[in-house]
């Protein structure tokens, strides 16, 4: 093992590699021999490479970039509804008393719900379809997004806001250079925590309001025709959504509140 | 003294709110704009709720619910419990099961309710195995980074007063990841809330807050939806506030590990 020192790193690296892919080529082996063995029907457990080649299939014709594609677009459009109004509704609490009053009671009433159990009344009062699709996602993401806004805004110092005052700020200076700086980190929490809640819900929503393209959707019909390689492949393009999200979007955040602010949540 | 004049007016203007908020509903309700099962008004859904409850049905359709949450929660229990302290103590299963765990996380649970319906038919073992999925990364994650946070000079402490691995384990490990694994347990316990109730809807079975639900959509009958919501709504606070609010209270807080968050 004279590895000369230069390739160590490299080397390491390949092993980190290595280390990672393991567990998933045991599982895939596992998986395969039960696939092959004969104790399912093959149309209920498809060996991997058919899963594979459903996925490869999918891919080319467009089918699943398209169905993918909506997917994601419902997500953040119903995410961007809900940042706007959960960040103003959590600000509007932190900052006014009559406000907190007035929205605390309904968020804590509603928050505790599970946001699927929602799905049937606004299915009932907007129709199957898009509408309902976002609108329940917005819904649902709104209210991390609004208590942790919430805290933030409460959590700014009094003692800053004070000085600020005694230092001349208008309220507009205020909220600008004090405020919402001092609350950011927890808005970024909380539109994190609301962005993870949409993409949990989205592919039940998409299952239940029957809309026309949509992963959650490309799964659920896929049961009528006991397409279950179209079902994997399905879940293997949600799994590399769900992921591209953590790495992309929810690590970033935190590392960049965690840098920037030196705070952990 | 100034704080009980600040929980009154709390209180106030809580009801207050809920009484205008009702009435606006109601008005909106009566009004005949909208089709009257579509929004039925609120003594309607306090009646069907009332003869829910008392005709028995309802508490059918929570106690079903109830069994399929505990029993795919303490299976999450049982096994993402010894599974995130044994991640955690040992390297060789962390780099096997970490892999593993960050890519089956982020797929959400009912995603695999369609695959789960082929393989085991609609009823109660779709249901459990998606609590189950719901239920098992939070407690996996949150017990692993419990245990790995604990502190190595208390270890150390121990070790240097005699403390052999069992005792090590239990007196030390075990209470000083419990923030965490009550945290986790609290999560778990609210993801497999949520994923019962979509379960329920997709596989659906006779039974169930979130079958009824769905059931009601198909006769229109936005009372009984309106009161199951409701019925949903309670129990679900009941857990999370009073059944994981006084685990920790019994057992953190009253050891010092974390302050009570003023809320």
């Amino acid at each position: 093992m004279a590895a000369h020192p230069a390739s160590a790193r490299g080397e390491s690296r390949w092993r980190g590699l290595a280390r990672t892919a393991f567990p998933f080529l045991v599982l895939a082996a596992i998986w395969e021999v039960l696939a092959h063995a004969g104790l399912f029907p093959p149309r209920l457990f498809p060996p991997v490479e058919t899963i594979a080649a459903a996925f490869i299939r999918l891919t080319v014709s467009g089918i699943l970039p398209h169905h993918a594609f909506d997917s994601v677009l419902r997500l953040l459009s119903g995410f961007a509804l809900a940042a706007v109004a959960g960040v103003t509704i959590g600000i509007a609490m932190g900052r006014s008393q009559f406000a907190e009053d007035v929205f605390l009671p309904l968020v804590s009433i509603g928050a505790p719900i599970p946001g699927l159990a929602y799905a049937p009344l606004f299915l009932l009062w907007f129709g199957l379809g898009n509408v309902t699709a976002v609108l329940l996602v917005a819904f649902v993401s709104a209210f991390p997004v609004i208590y942790n806004t919430w805290t933030g805004v409460k959590a700014v110092k009094e003692i800053w806001v004070r000085a600020a005052q005694a230092m001349g700020a208008d309220n507009r200076a205020l909220f600008r250079l004090v405020i919402l700086p001092g609350a950011l980190p927890y808005i970024l929490t909380g539109l994190r925590l609301g962005l993870a809640q949409a993409w949990r819900i989205l592919v039940g929503v998409e299952m239940l309001a029957a809309v026309q393209w949509g992963l959650g959707w490309l799964i659920f019909g896929a049961r009528e025709f006991l397409a279950t390689d179209v079902m994997l492949a399905g879940i293997v393009a949600i799994a590399l959504i769900g992921l591209a999200l953590e790495k992309l979007v929810f690590q970033r955040i935190e590392e960049f509140t965690l840098v920037r602010w030196g705070m952990l949540t | 003294m100034s704080e009980r004049t600040d929980r009154w007016r709390r209180i106030r203007r809580t009801t207050g709110t809920l009484l205008v908020v009702a009435a606006l509903y109601e008005i909106v309700a009566r009004s005949g704009y909208f089709p009257a099962v579509l929004l039925p008004t609120l003594p309607g859904v306090a009646r069907t709720l009332f003869g829910l409850v008392t005709d028995g049905t309802m508490l059918w359709h929570a106690g079903y619910t109830l069994a399929r949450v505990m029993i795919g929660f303490l299976l999450a229990v049982a096994l993402g419990l010894p599974l995130g302290i044994w991640m955690a103590r040992s390297r060789a299963v962390e780099n096997f099961a970490l892999p593993l765990a960050s890519a089956l996380m982020p797929i959400p649970s009912l995603a695999w309710v369609p695959v789960f319906i082929l393989w085991f038919g609609l009823g109660d073992a779709v249901t459990v195995a998606i609590v189950f999925y719901a239920a098992m990364f939070p407690m996996l994650l949150n017990t692993w980074t419990g245990v790995r946070a604990v502190n190595p000079l208390w270890l150390r402490a121990a070790q240097a007063m005699g403390a052999k691995e069992r005792a090590l384990f239990w007196k030390v490990i075990i209470p000083g990841a419990s923030p965490l694994i009550i945290t986790g347990l609290r999560q778990a316990f609210v993801r497999s809330w949520i994923a019962v109730v979509g379960a329920e809807m997709l596989a659906a079975s006779d039974w169930g807050l979130g079958w009824i639900i769905f059931d009601a959509k198909e006769f229109l009958n936005a009372d009984v939806m309106l009161a199951s919501l409701a019925v949903i709504g309670a129990i679900g606070y009941v857990f999370e506030r009073l059944v994981f609010g006084s685990l920790e209270r019994f057992t953190v807080l009253r050891w010092g590990m974390v302050r009570a968050v003023k809320a």
